[in-house]
This record gives C-alpha cells, structure tokens and sequence, in this order.
C-alpha cells in the first residue's frame, strides 16, 4: 500500500484513443472506434493497478497507448513528472527503458529466429546497460531470477512450454530494469497450475524490486489476487475505481455487479443468485448516448436520464459514510463509480428530472453481487 | 446406476507417429447417466478433449481408438457401429459444441440454413419446414428477433450469439447427450453466465444429458453433479461434486484447487504445482503425476496406482487413497519438499 501523501508515477488524464475504421466495399465510409474515451487515473509507486473488463472494453488499447505503442487521440500522460506525449525519438527511447510490457501470448511476442538470451539481451544493448561478456552474465542471472536455467540462453523460443516462454517475457521486460511494468494479461494463456507459478514470480519480483504493475486482465480472480486498486473499464471509459478490498466487497456500479456476479465460484455449497446481463456489449464504434451501461443496466431507478447524462466518475464511499476514513489508495481517492442513479450522487435530482428522469437516484446493491468476498 | 446412458470402457485412444506412440487417452472409463451433467477437468494434454472426441469417433489418422475399448450408449458399443449407423447417432442422439465459436460455423451460408441443414439430414424434413424448425430453435436459445437473425451470416453476429447457434443446431434433434467441449472458454464472464444458463434451462426443458469439458473448476462448481479430474490420459479422480471439492482425494486435484485465485480469498501467496504437463508419449513410470507431486514416495515409482474407491461414488488414483488417510497424514519418508 501506498503512503497517502505518496506522489503518482504515472499521471493519466482524459486520454482519448480512436481509430477510424474503413468501412464498405472500397472503404469510403468511416467510422470512429472510441477504444479508450476519456480516461484519467494515477499510479503511485509500488502498486498494481489492475484494469479489468471484458473483450473490447479498451484496456488493452489503454495499455498500448500509455507506452505509446499506440498514439492516442488527445489528453495527457505524465510519468514521474515527464510528459510522455512530447517525447520524440531518443527522449522518448530513453524513457521506454522505465515503461515495460509483457504480453498475453507467450508464442507470438517472441522472435522465433532470435534465441531468447538474444531477445533478454536486446534491451541491454539498445539502451547500452551492459556489452560483451558483462552482457552475457546479466542474461544468464535475469534467467536465473525468473526460475530458468542460465544455460536456456542458447535455446530458441520454441524449445519452451507457454510458462516458461512467459517467463522469458519477463525476463526480457526486467532486463531494461524497468520502474513500471504493463502486464497485458500475462497469465491468461496459461493452465492453472502454470499460472499459479508465473503469478507467484510476478509478486516476488514486484516486491524484491519495488516495481509498479498495471495488470490488465479479463479474469477477476486473478486481479484481485493481484491487485491494490482496481480500475473497471466498460466500452472505453472507467467506470468504477476503488481498492481491491472495497471494490469486491461493494461494488457500486450496476455493471461491476454483474461482472462480479459472473464469476464462477469453485464452491458447490455456495448457491448464489447471478445478474444475468441482457445482450451484448455494444459497438464502440457507435456506443450508446448517456451512460454506455444503460441499455443493458438491471438498476431499478434506471430511466430516461440514464441515456441523455453523461455520469461523472464520482465518489461514492460506503453508505452513510464520509468520502475520509477508509481506504488507503494513496490520492484521497477512495470509491470512485459513474452512475448518477447510485446515491450520493453530484448530479441533482432537479437535472435529472431535466433529462427526462422519473426515478430518484438509491443506494442498490443487490444481494448476488454481495457476499462474493467473504469476510473471513 | 443400473443403467447409465453412456458407459465409457478402458477408452484407449493413441496417435502412432515415428516419435513413438502418444497414448493421450489411456484407459479411461466413466459413465452418464440420463438428464445428468458429468463434468470432465484437467489442464492442457490431459486427454479431456481427444475423450470426447473418441465418443463421437470423430479421431482421425494417425490417431486411433484401441480394440478392447468400449463406449456404451443406449444398449449399443457405438465403436462397433458401422459408417452409416455412427452418422445416426451424430447429431441426433449425440451431439457436440466446440470452444471456438467462430471456427466451427461455415461463414459462407448463412445460420438459419446450417441449423436447417440438421433437420434436412437426420429428419427429412422439407426445406421450409426445416427453416422454420431453425427460427423455432434460434428463438429457444434466446436470440431476439429470430426470424431476421436466421439470415445473417456468422460474422454478422457476437461470440456469445455463435454459442447460441451452435448450441440451438445441437438440439435441434432434441439429443440424449451434449458433449460440450471447453463451451464458454472463449467467451466473456457475463456471457459465459448467459450461456451456463442456457445449458441449465435447456437440461431441465428436454432432460438432456451434458458432458461438459472444461478446466474451469469454477464452471464445474456451478454446472455438474459428478466430476471426473484428468491428468496424463488417465481419470485420477472422481466424485460427486460436493465431496471432490470438500475433500479432494488426488494430490493433483487438491493442487489445482490450491492454485486457482478465487474472488473473496486474500492476496496470500498461491500453492503450486510444480513443474509442468509431461508429453504423452513418455508419461513417467508408475504414477504419472509423481514428478509433480509433494507427497510421492518410491512406491510411486514402483507400482502404477489403481482408481481406489474413498467413499460412494467417490475414487481417486493414489496409493494413499489405499491407505485410508489424507495426503496431509502421509508418512514422514514420504513427504517430499517442492
């Protein structure tokens, strides 16, 4: 956990990532993919940030975009103070040394013409940390501290199983002794047994090393295992941010209760109810106007001002409870979630009767997205 | 169970190849009964899949099912059928969704006519009437506007809405037995509820039989009564699905629930297996998890373990299942450190 006063390493604001997509038979048509759409956050140093959302939500994109190996539309990225956008050629070269990545697919983000002492060794030589023999022995101990043998330097990617190629990947992100590493699903490739051991590594170099993760993944196990705070992403946009702790134990977006709900618990007694969502996510080429949840939403209040505001990502603490007091998330943030029909609320009931609304916004927490984490 | 719907004997199916024999599914025997949902878990190349490919014959060269296995099914060894009685079963008695939504629809004809085609080969029945039976089913497995829907081609349409076709063109026959191969895998966690949900409502519509084959042990947790564990071609496990997960009775079981991140535990340091998966064509000597396993003493090595019975219903493939104690109780010279 992170002090309260502890200043961000990493500064998102408003980043906007869109693509323009051809469409029709000789692509004279266009159309606008918001992939990320409007997204702020800090990452404070030593902590994992875990993203989590479902297939086309973004996060990837999000992950892509803050190392700039995908240029984004507009807003501002600042790491330790330096702005990343207006960064050019060497700058910004030399600032990849501290922003790492490790991929989903052991198999295709490593050169298979490359022996995998060669790929660890690339980075040593591109931002010159270690040549010739000095080089060589670096290789052989990053090996030995992601659990491979030294001698594994010589081999090729294919001589390996999908664990131990994922522990080459780190191997290859640490070499550059990054400060942050986006970790873009790195275990979901993985059988259980295999995952167990690669996130069990994750954990001790992050701690030996003090390294700070953004952990992006579909599976919500596996982020909250991980994870300090917890960031859910839907159709471009966060929609809710809060610890670990607090946002498994109430989450207050009706989509995150969904998504929680979703999850299937390894526990044959445990008889729960589940919010089945209706439909599918929308296209973020053309995502829904107002809040981009509402036509799938289950929340009672939900209504006509659902689809005309644009609900702020606002605080919404524990009911009855003051925004100070608890949570430790080091940025005064404490429960953060947009849905202006979750009390409290910054949007006045006298707006939302503006737009059309009829419902008075509640505190809703249905029970099948409760009790998903025991308090033990 | 006197009388099971399918029956699975000393399943052996290989793959010959000048490597040497890879025995992926070696011996492995296990029954259904009718209206029940057998789950079927295990990692990567533990056999999970060529089994129930095995049950529809669907193995191709150089793999091969092995004489002296035996596949029961409604009072006939489907593997002594011929070409013509197996294509009888496919799809009208037995059938199968596969894990990848989006490679096992043709995207050249629309979905409509692909479910059509079901009713044509197995039910003569007329163009029209068989169009109308793929509105009918794309409508149970809840897709809005059917009729329009059943003119769209797959690419048209979501991941979760393939399932669904894939899911409606198996029932269209109204089977004795779906074997769901991994069928949420490739799936979103909300869609994957919308689809375990499917499965439940259509179980309890049409009392259909599900096998389903999944690693999730969660998935298992949530849809089956009886659950058969995997590992190295062989059942090391199985159990109602209560007792497997309340006292596991196979080390490797015990591991992979041991292993798993589950929402609502703390962000303690997970257990693991150590090493990986063996290839099957050199499964190790003895018990074939051994490698692998915190409590293998030389016996392990020695003598290859049976399925011992535990309790009702419940067997697991361990010399220390026979010793009628946990594998936390083992004796002191044969706990190993990992």
């Amino acid at each position: 956990m992170t002090a309260p006063d502890a200043r961000a390493l990493l500064e998102v604001r408003d980043l906007r990532t869109h693509f323009v997509q051809s469409q029709g038979l000789f692509g004279r048509r266009t159309a606008v993919v918001r992939a990320v759409d409007g997204v702020s956050f800090d990452v404070f140093p030593g902590e994992t940030l875990g993203i989590v959302g479902e297939s086309g939500c973004g996060k990837t994109t999000l992950g892509r975009t803050i190392l700039r190996l995908v240029e984004p539309t507009s807003g501002s990225i600042r790491f330790d103070g330096t702005d990343l956008l207006a960064l050019k050629g060497s700058g910004l070269r030399a600032m990849r040394r501290h922003l790492q990545i490790i991929f989903q697919d052991p198999f295709s983000s490593l050169n298979p013409r490359l022996t995998i002492g060669a790929t660890i060794k690339e980075g040593l030589t591109v931002h010159r940390l270690a040549e010739g023999s000095a080089a060589d022995t670096r290789v052989r101990q990053l090996l030995d501290e992601v659990g491979l043998r030294p001698e594994y330097a010589s081999r090729y990617p294919h001589e390996f199983s999908g664990g131990q190629r994922q522990r080459v990947g780190i191997a290859r992100a640490l070499a550059v002794e990054p400060r942050l590493i986006v970790c873009d699903e790195p275990v979901s490739a993985l059988d259980v047994s295999v995952q167990a051991q690669v996130i069990n590594l994750l954990q001790d170099l992050q701690r030996d090393r003090g390294l700070t993760y953004i952990f992006i993944a579909h599976d919500l196990s596996v982020v909250e295992h991980m994870a300090t705070r917890v960031a859910v992403m839907y159709l471009g946009r966060i929609v809710e941010l809060a610890t670990g702790d607090d946002l498994y134990r109430e989450p207050v977006m009706p989509y995150t209760q969904a998504l929680l709900s979703a999850v299937p618990v390894p526990d044959p007694t445990r008889a729960r109810g589940r919010i089945v969502l209706r439909g599918d996510v929308p296209s973020p080429a053309d995502p829904p106007s107002g809040c981009v949840f509402h036509p799938r939403c289950h929340h009672p209040s939900r209504d006509a001002a659902c689809e005309r505001l644009v609900p702020p990502l606002e605080e919404k603490g524990r009911d009855g409870e003051t925004a100070v007091g608890h949570g430790d998330t080091g940025a005064g943030i404490v429960h953060l979630a947009a849905c202006i029909k979750q009390s409290p609320t910054s949007v006045s009931a006298a707006a939302q009767q503006a737009a059309g609304g009829t419902h008075a916004a509640i505190r809703y927490l249905p029970t099948a997205a409760l009790g998903i984490r025991s308090e033990s | 169970m006197t009388d099971p719907l399918l029956r699975v004997e000393h399943l052996r199916t290989y793959f010959h190849s000048p490597a040497g024999i890879a025995r992926a599914v070696d011996d492995v025997s296990f029954s259904i009964g009718r209206g029940e949902t057998v789950g079927v878990v295990g990692e990567s190349g533990c056999g999970k899949s060529v089994t129930a490919l095995s049950l529809l014959r669907l193995i191709q060269a150089p793999g091969r099912i092995e004489a002296g296995s035996h596949i029961w099914f409604e009072g006939r060894d489907l593997l002594t059928l011929g070409a013509e009685d197996i294509r009888q079963v496919r799809g009208n008695r037995i059938a199968m969704i596969f894990q990848e939504p989006m490679t096992a629809l043709n995207p050249v004809f629309t979905v409509g006519d692909q479910i059509a085609e079901v009713a044509r080969v197995h039910d003569g029945a007329s163009r029209k009437a068989a169009w109308e039976r793929a509105v009918e089913m794309l409508a149970l497995v809840g897709i809005p506007s059917p009729r329009e829907r059943a003119s769209n081609y797959p690419h048209q349409m979501s991941g979760g809405m393939r399932q669904r076709v894939l899911i409606a063109m198996a029932l269209v026959m109204n089977p004795a037995l779906l074997i769901a191969d991994e069928p949420t895998t490739a799936l979103d966690v909300t869609i994957q509820a919308q689809i375990l949900e499917l499965l439940a409502k259509v179980q309890q519509a049409f009392g259909t039989a599900i096998l389903l084959i999944t690693h999730d042990l969660g998935v298992v947790a949530e849809t089956a009564s009886r659950v058969v564990v995997m590992y190295g071609g062989q059942v090391v496990e199985e159990a109602p699905v209560r007792t497997l997960f309340a006292d596991p009775g196979h080390p490797y079981t015990k591991g992979l629930m041991q292993a798993m991140p589950r929402v609502g535990m703390n962000r303690e340091r997970l257990t693991t297996i150590p090493g990986s998966v063996p290839p099957p064509t050199a499964w190790p000597t003895g018990c074939r998890f051994r490698d692998r396993c915190g409590f293998a003493w030389p016996r392990c090595e020695a003598e290859a373990p049976a399925l011992v019975p535990i309790s009702a219903g419940h067997a697991a493939r361990c010399h220390l299942a026979e010793v009628d104690r946990p594998p936390e109780a083992a004796p002191a010279n044969a706990a190993r450190s990992t």
